[in-house]
């Protein structure tokens, strides 16, 4: 069991990286959503799956499975609510300011 | 495996370094919106993995669950303000 919640611990640290890769090197708020939204709850995701396989069966292992649903459900919303507010008060996304 | 988690941890305080880096460069402000969501995310991980390094998860899972809700309150009340107030 520690085998895959390594193997599954290792994949989440290597999206992270992928999302702040994306997170320095993307042009525009827009864009940089995506590095920040969809990478990083995959990361988020194989991390605490891992930790909660690391855990066996028992009361902390449920603990782990319900941040995990709360931070799936929360991490979008965010998301959504800044860049709506993002889009609504005026900032141009990356191609539009040239037509 | 304390190693390894530890490791873990050594990993997220470096992402959490170059997120930092986004929200005092950022051109909008939008931008350091976003960053401090990612910073907040990698802390709840962070908080969940030194309860492991611990050997304390029931309470370190807890706090961290705090620390998610308080994330989400923030994040939001941040947006609606900049979305009525407009700019920025």
């Amino acid at each position: 069991m520690a085998v895959i919640a390594i193997t599954f611990i290792l994949a989440g640290l290597f999206f992270l990286l992928v999302a702040a890769i994306g997170m320095l090197r993307l042009p525009d708020v827009f864009t940089r959503s995506h590095a920040v939204s969809l990478t990083d709850s995959l990361g988020m995701f194989c991390i605490l799956v891992g930790l909660a396989l690391y855990q066996g069966l028992g009361s902390n292992m449920v603990k782990i499975l319900g941040v995990l649903v709360l931070l799936f459900l929360l991490n979008p919303v965010i998301a959504h609510a800044t860049l709506r507010a993002a889009f609504r008060s005026g900032v141009k996304p990356l191609g539009e300011e040239h037509k | 495996m304390t190693e390894f988690f530890l490791f873990v941890v050594i990993m997220l305080c470096l992402l959490i370094l170059v997120y930092l880096y986004r929200v005092i460069q950022g051109p909008t402000v939008y931008d350091r919106v976003l960053g401090l969501n990612g910073i907040s995310t990698k802390s709840i991980i962070l908080v969940v993995v030194i309860g492991m390094v611990y050997d304390r998860e029931e309470m370190f899972v807890d706090i961290s669950t705090g620390y998610a809700l308080l994330n989400l309150v923030g994040a939001i009340a941040i947006a609606k303000f900049f979305e009525q107030r407009g700019g920025g």
